[in-house]
């Protein structure tokens, strides 16, 4: 490497590092609030460390309320989701059909339309169906525009998957059901749970489309932005670290799965042990 | 017998994996958006109701009105767009290619944001150029904000606010790009007495087009239609149309309008893609897919 390669180089990292510490300030400073001493409502300044808000941090119980409310909007709209997700994407990777172009196309379509404009028009339907907002329509809200993410990610692990496995099973007499079951979905597995957990993770954070079909029902995200007005309190803060926490250790345990299975199973079936954030990056490569 | 009824079974396998998704996604998808065109088109007011009467003067009093609020969205967008991409090429470059161990370390520092709430990192935002806060009051000092001058409520902040909230949309879709190529090209390249600069820009940069593409697509998108950091980061001078569009609908409760402004926006956003693929190149796009 000559002396100007190496610069170059040097360059670089320093420029990846400060575009990484510029995506680090903000998460950090929610961290670090949440240890605030803050006297009066404002989270604004730094007033000395203290553990209080980490005592009760579901005290406030509008708050409690919301948070609990966002999760199971969650666990639902996730469920529903990756289950009709991922027999999409079976569908568009392991069979031809007649539109299935037209199909892959159309599955892409929410990803490509501003939330505001998703949010908007189903409140419009709703309005004009006379539906009445709440948790049911944030469901279903949810669901439909986390469909395409499942789809794109699961999709990405189907086709790096080795068919002959699944040919190898219908060979020897299984249905389509049976090789579904006992071949195809334990070989994708790591790919929906990584794609659960994506879809999980859009649903717990959505603000704009919530923000249109929630009626009277709070969640996390909304309950943020109407306190921006008085004043955020540090229990917010407490609450989004605990839910960053989860979020990684589940990371984690997804990743520890793999890699377990990795060495056992996965090298048969060619399919590389994944990664989250290769996972994540695919993903949105393809949306 | 059994030969063929496994083929039919075959053949209708794929629509009944379907169905139930598709059938979600026409309901509560583009049944709505079909309903919309009809929404925005009729005539009424809050207290006596909305009905059909191919009101097309709903679309010409938008333009008109809201027209400031169109173009901020779209330049905006614009300009934060091109800031992820300057600030994103290299951090994909490098990860993707000098990372070594630490790649998958580092993409997961990358989509870290996306596990803090968002609305809650905008507020860190508004914490971190606060009229005290220390990067307004070191500014001052230095000179580079004039004493009585501010960060928050500005149009840099709401747009340093998008630019930070969607980096990543940029950066992962550039990484994959940029991983995907053969470092022999290069090796051919700079063999063939390519300077690095030249090779850079013969063979890396239209390689990496596909990345560029859908990260932009990624990044102005949902850039063109948020609201939020210009409610949180700006004032009403700051204003982008999906602030427009949301009160128009949640507060005002004038429906058509929020309706048209809405299907405005779609458009807008569908001709400048395509204007977008038509500038870089239909066919590497193309051959990206494929």
């Amino acid at each position: 490497m000559t002396r100007r390669d190496r610069i170059r180089t040097w360059g670089l990292g320093v420029w990846a590092g400060l575009t990484l510490l510029y995506l680090f300030i903000p998460v950090f400073i929610v961290v670090l609030f949440s240890f605030n001493d803050n006297k009066g409502r404002f989270n604004f300044t730094w007033q000395g460390f203290t553990l209080r808000h980490w005592n009760h941090p579901f005290a406030d119980s509008d708050l409690a309320q919301a948070l609990q409310n966002s999760v199971s909007i969650a666990v639902i709209s996730t469920l529903i989701a990756v289950t009709l997700g991922t027999f999409m994407a079976m569908a568009l990777v392991r069979y031809g059909f007649r539109g299935r172009s037209a199909t892959d196309m159309f599955v892409f379509l929410p990803l490509a339309t501003p939330e505001v404009v998703l949010g908007a028009a189903l409140l419009a339907l709703f309005l004009t169906l006379n539906v009445n907002t709440g948790f049911v329509t944030i469901v279903i809200a949810h669901v439909m525009f986390t469909i395409s993410y499942v789809v794109v990610t699961i999709r990405a692990r189907l086709e790096g998957m080795d068919r002959h496995i699944e040919e190898a099973a219908m060979d020897l007499g299984a249905n389509e059901w049976t090789t579904f079951r006992k071949v195809t979905l334990p070989l994708i597995a790591p790919g929906v749970a990584s794609a659960a957990l994506l879809a999980a993770a859009i649903s717990i954070d959505d603000y704009v489309i919530t923000s249109f079909n929630a009626g009277q029902t709070q969640t996390f995200p909304l309950y943020i932005f109407g306190a921006t007005r008085q004043g955020v309190p540090a229990e917010v803060n407490v609450l989004a670290t605990i839910l960053l926490i989860v979020v990684l250790g589940l990371m984690a345990v997804n990743v520890a799965i793999q890699r377990a299975r990795s060495r056992r199973e996965m090298r048969i079936a060619g399919v590389e042990p994944a990664d989250i954030g290769r996972e994540l990056a695919e993903a949105t490569a393809r949306g | 017998m059994l030969r063929l009824s496994l083929k039919r079974r075959r053949a209708l396998l794929p629509y009944l994996y379907l169905a139930p998704g598709l059938a979600w996604l026409i309901l509560f998808f583009l049944i709505p958006l079909a309903n919309q065109a009809n929404v925005s088109l009729q005539t009424g007011n809050p207290e006596t109701g909305y009905s059909f009467a191919w009101h097309f003067a709903t679309y010409t009093d938008a333009i008109s009105e809201y027209h400031t609020q169109f173009l901020r969205s779209l330049l905006y967008a614009g300009i934060a767009t091109v800031l992820c991409l300057i600030m994103a090429f290299p951090l994909a470059y490098f990860i993707a290619y000098k990372a070594g161990r630490y790649k998958n370390l580092l993409l997961l520092l990358v989509v870290l944001p996306f596990f803090v709430s968002y609305v809650l990192r905008t507020v860190s935002w508004q914490l971190i150029l606060a009229d005290d806060g220390w990067v307004a009051d070191t500014l001052r000092s230095v000179g580079l904000l004039s004493s009585d001058g501010r960060l928050l409520a500005t149009t840099p902040a709401v747009i340093a606010g998008i630019t930070y909230n969607f980096l990543p949309f940029m950066a992962l879709p550039l990484y994959v790009s940029l991983e995907k190529i053969d470092r022999r090209l290069l090796e051919a390249a700079t063999d063939l007495y390519a300077s690095r600069a030249t090779a850079f820009r013969k063979v890396t940069l239209p390689l990496a087009i596909p990345g560029i593409f859908a990260g932009s697509l990624l990044t102005f998108i949902p850039a063109s239609g948020d609201f939020i950091n210009a409610a949180l980061l700006g004032t009403p001078n700051q204003h982008m149309i999906g602030n427009v569009i949301q009160s128009k609908f949640l507060n005002i409760l004038d429906y058509p309008t929020a309706a048209a402004l809405s299907f405005l926006l779609m458009s807008m956003i569908l001709i400048g893609i395509f204007l977008y693929a038509r500038v870089l190149g239909a066919r590497n796009l193309m051959e990206s897919a494929g």
